[in-house]
């Protein structure tokens, strides 16, 4: 305390008094608030990707992430409670492709679309996102390839849609040029033919994008580990 | 010692005296903090969200600080009649004038050299060895814009107003004027008129948003020519407001 201040004792009672009571009565009002609700149906319409780049102030790559947690916290924001299907898909995936063409080298978007959005149990929906990843895919085929990838085993195992599942793998192998893809991914219609599981084909699947170095953040790993270990204890439920 | 550098050395005391460094680093903590907690909730990508966050908080926060901290020492000395006593010296207006934009860009320096090192965590050191070369120019230039607002206004408030507007027109109007070229923009002489006054504004602007890129950090260091063509805007920008503000400082009546 410096020495141009005057003692504590010089502070009227009222003041303490009114000091305390109004600092009780802020603690209190915001201790009585109900938490702030999740509501899945108020996704706003989505800005374009200029007037995001706009707000942006230069920092693309920071304003395509952070929209991202925008536009999560209207699913995941309540803990899983409310079912992705509320959600107005039309406007995700209008906020996904200017989240996408803000930032084109991210793959968060679109690794929240076919991981997350286009797993729904509603076919609509999940088609409705396959496109779009499928549409995002074809303007950097070699950057884009595991998010087609698992596209295509969504088409196959969710939809039960093969000939989508077949158009997929067969861009997938048409157009992926890069050398470091692996094997099944090159081969993906083939892949796709083949008699297994949707258990399996993940399995190899996430086996193939670990041996790549494709996944190398933490969170995506866990993420996907996790997603795994509901897929086997759901198979596991419906034998 | 020269002049320039005796005046550039007070500056720094009067920097590191008035709390600066203690604010440097609450705004290294705030940045790493609340990139570290988005972290925690992101799905994927991670490492690139803190990256991206921190960079963008450091890149804001460290103009910002460094734009109150010049404008108010400067406005305070003009005040305080310090600028009157200074000039008594044997000491040239033009030496004066540099000696504080010498002394506030060392602080822009210290700066980006801390903003820098915590981007080490997530980016290869070239990458963030050039990230906080750029920041460390952006920074001179806000440092001459603050001098240059702050010895023209005299007042706190219209300089740092100053100073932001000039900040953060110059990172968006690369946005802006694809906007105003965009799909949607009509075919009117209304349209033409606004197209054309965008573009002059550029024309008067220096290209931040081609400077200091978290892009850089994230996915590959800049090409040789995109950084020495992004540096060298800043710098012809910051010498240009060097020369309005001496031609202003000249010219005033004390």
């Amino acid at each position: 305390m410096s020495g141009r201040e005057r003692p504590l004792a010089t502070v009227p009672g009222w003041l303490w008094a009114l000091l305390g009571a109004t600092l009780a009565a802020q603690l209190g009002a915001q201790a009585l608030r109900p938490p702030p609700a999740a509501a899945a149906s108020d996704l706003p319409p989505a800005p374009r990707a200029a007037a995001l780049r706009a707000a942006s102030l230069g920092e693309p790559a920071a304003a395509a992430r952070l929209a991202m947690l925008y536009v999560q916290a209207f699913d995941l924001g309540a803990g899983n409670a409310l079912p992705y299907r509320r959600l107005d898909y039309g406007r995700l995936r209008a906020w996904l492709r200017a989240i996408l063409d803000t930032d084109p080298r991210s793959s968060y978007a679109l690794f929240a679309a076919v991981r997350v959005y286009a797993e729904v149990d509603d076919p609509a929906r999940t088609r409705a996102m396959l496109e779009f990843v499928h549409e995002a895919y074809l303007e950097a085929p070699n950057r884009r390839w595991p998010a087609l990838a698992h596209a295509a085993l969504l088409a196959k195992h969710r939809l039960r849609d093969l000939p989508l599942a077949r158009r997929y793998a067969a861009d997938l192998q048409r157009l992926t040029t890069d050398p470091d893809v692996p094997l099944w991914a090159r081969q993906m219609e083939i892949f796709i033919l083949e008699d297994m599981n949707e258990l399996e084909a993940a399995k190899i699947m996430l086996g193939g994008l670990l041996a790549s170095g494709h996944l190398r953040d933490p969170g995506e790993r866990r993420f996907l580990k996790e997603r795994l270990g509901a897929l086997e204890r759901r198979l596991a439920s419906e034998r | 010692m020269p002049p320039v550098l005796l005046l550039a050395r007070s500056t720094l005391l009067e920097a590191r005296r008035s709390g600066l460094p203690w604010l440097a680093l609450g705004l290294l903590a705030a940045a790493l903090g609340l990139a570290a907690f988005l972290s925690q909730v992101a799905m994927t990508e991670g490492r690139e969200l803190q990256a991206a966050l921190a960079a963008a908080l450091l890149r804001a926060g460290a103009a910002f600080l460094l734009a109150a901290h010049v404008t108010a020492s400067v406005v305070r000395e003009a005040n305080d009649k310090v600028l009157e006593l200074a000039l008594a010296l044997p000491l040239s207006r033009s030496q004066y004038y540099l000696g504080k934009l010498v002394g506030y860009g060392a602080i822009g320096l210290g700066f980006a050299a801390a903003c820098g090192l915590p981007m080490l965590l997530w980016a290869a050191p070239g990458s963030a060895a050039l990230w906080s070369a750029s920041l460390a120019a952006e920074l001179l230039l806000v440092c001459a814009a603050s001098l240059f607002f702050a010895v023209t206004l005299a007042n706190v408030v219209p300089a740092i107003a100053a100073t932001a507007g000039l900040y953060l027109l110059a990172r968006s109007i690369a946005a802006i004027q694809l906007l105003a070229r965009g799909p949607l923009a009509e075919p009117t002489w209304t349209q033409s008129i606004a197209r054309g006054a965008v573009d002059a504004v550029a024309l008067l602007l220096p290209r931040l948003d081609a400077a200091t890129r978290s892009e850089w950090l994230l996915y590959a260091p800049p090409a040789p020519g995109e950084f020495v063509a992004a540096l060298g805007a800043l710098v012809l920008y910051a010498a240009l407001l060097c020369a309005a503000g001496l031609f202003d400082f000249h010219r005033r009546n004390l």
